[in-house]
């Protein structure tokens, strides 16, 4: 039983961590902002939910556990807040979706 | 492994540092050096200083960059492009010099025999428990033991709110200013989604924020922490609000009252001291039990120090906001 645990929770941090580095590469890679935007919530959300889902395995029924979930939900309640703010404020400030050589590299 | 880890994290903070010295855009700066303290906050962690990382990442990550970015809605995005002579890279490279050259004494890091860890650090570890009786030495240490540190670090605090204050001229005692526009003052109001989850979230931050200053005899934490998290609460009101239903929340009289009277609070329990036979902020004498006693007392200034930090940030955050507007 012990090794099943262990199996799908270290499937399951490995599966996050390949998403966080995808999401990584797509940061520097892809080619405006909004596409880049993207790849960054892509480590938000999958990243997270995954390697959080992993860890509380490994800990089990405990106190620990309670937390991860609080962090989880919060995590997952902010960072796509985060994302349409980030979104919002670039629409705003006039820079337009599709327009490859408008993108400013600075996020 | 934590080795590795340390290693990691500090690379990084070199990477941000050079970043943010680079960068001309001051936007950039302010998040990177955001980014610099979440990493700084990291390393306290692993270096097992709970409560320090806890302040770095409420005040550090959290609260100056609301408040750089306050100062940076008054100035302008660049920076004014200043070029130095080259001669003024020699003192420089000479001091850094000499600075590394004075860190080859230094003990290695994490190593018991340090000086440090032996002049008075165990005498406090072992009087602690005898002494006043909590699981957090920090704030045994902090609360009762370096009583006047904390008092004049509360001093500090207040001094600089008040220069702030004074600094930046605000004279908006008299009602929530009429003149103000509109669309400046609603905040994010029209999110719609922002604004519910801050309402979701605000009164979970300010929960914790009280679990963070009631218990930090016990756990890491305490009034510093608290203060700045109940402050970022509030201020994450202001700005998904606007300023005007964050000021009828917390008006500037109950703040000015919040500054002045924290730190009124802990020089009244020090007075108590002296007053029922003790010294200055002696907490022994304040119940028959000095054990309690102690407990009371740090309380009570942890109370003092938590309220005045709440009020003098919110105060500096109000400074600036008033200002953006003229």
């Amino acid at each position: 039983m012990a090794l099943v645990i262990d199996l799908l929770s270290w499937s399951l941090l490995s599966i996050g961590g390949i998403f966080i580095l995808i999401g990584g590469i797509g940061v520097l890679r892809l080619p405006e902002f909004y596409t880049r935007m993207h790849a960054a919530s892509l480590t938000d959300s999958m990243g997270t939910i995954l390697i959080l889902v992993g860890i509380m395995l490994q800990s089990g029924a405990s106190l620990a556990t309670i937390k991860l979930i609080a962090i989880l939900v919060f995590m997952l309640l902010t960072g796509p807040t985060a994302t349409y703010a980030l979104a919002n404020a670039a629409l705003l400030s006039g820079m337009k979706p599709g327009g490859s050589a408008a993108a400013n590299g600075e996020d | 492994m934590m080795v590795l880890f340390s290693v990691f994290l500090l690379t990084l903070l070199v990477i941000t540092a050079i970043a943010i010295i680079r960068t001309t855009d001051l936007f950039v700066a302010v998040m990177l050096t955001g980014i610099f303290s979440l990493l700084m906050a990291s390393v306290f962690f692993i270096l097992d200083a709970a409560d320090v990382a806890l302040t770095e990442a409420a005040v550090g990550a959290g609260i100056s960059t609301v408040l750089f970015l306050g100062a940076l809605a008054l100035t302008g995005h660049n920076e004014r492009s200043l070029r130095p002579g080259r001669w003024l890279a020699v003192p420089v490279v000479v001091a850094a010099a000499l600075i590394v050259y004075a860190t080859f004494d230094n003990p290695r890091l994490g190593d018991p025999e340090a000086p440090v860890h032996q002049h008075v650090a165990p005498w406090y570890l072992e009087q602690t428990p005898e002494l006043i009786d909590i699981p957090n030495v920090v704030t045994a240490i902090l609360g009762s033991f370096r009583g006047y540190d904390t008092l004049g670090e509360v001093f500090v605090v207040l001094t600089a709110a008040i220069g702030v204050m004074m600094l930046l001229g605000t004279r908006h005692g008299s009602a929530a200013s009429p003149v103000r526009p509109a669309s400046a003052s609603n905040g994010l109001r029209h999110h719609l989604i922002p604004r519910v989850l801050g309402r979701l979230l605000i009164p979970f931050i300010v929960l914790f924020g009280l679990y963070v200053q009631f218990h930090g005899e016990y756990g890491p934490g305490g009034g510093f922490q608290a203060g700045a998290l109940v402050a970022a609460a509030i201020i994450l009101y202001a700005l998904l609000e606007g300023e005007g239903p964050a000021l009828t929340v917390v008006p500037l009289s109950t703040i000015a009252a919040m500054m002045a009277g924290g730190a009124l609070l802990y020089v009244l329990v020090g007075l108590a001291g002296i007053v029922l036979g003790g010294n200055f902020l002696d907490y022994s004498v304040l119940l028959s039990n000095p054990v309690s006693g102690q407990h009371l007392g740090i309380l009570l200034i942890e109370l003092g120090v938590g309220v005045t930090v709440c009020g003098c940030l919110l105060s500096i955050f109000h400074a600036f906001a008033a200002r953006d507007i003229h």
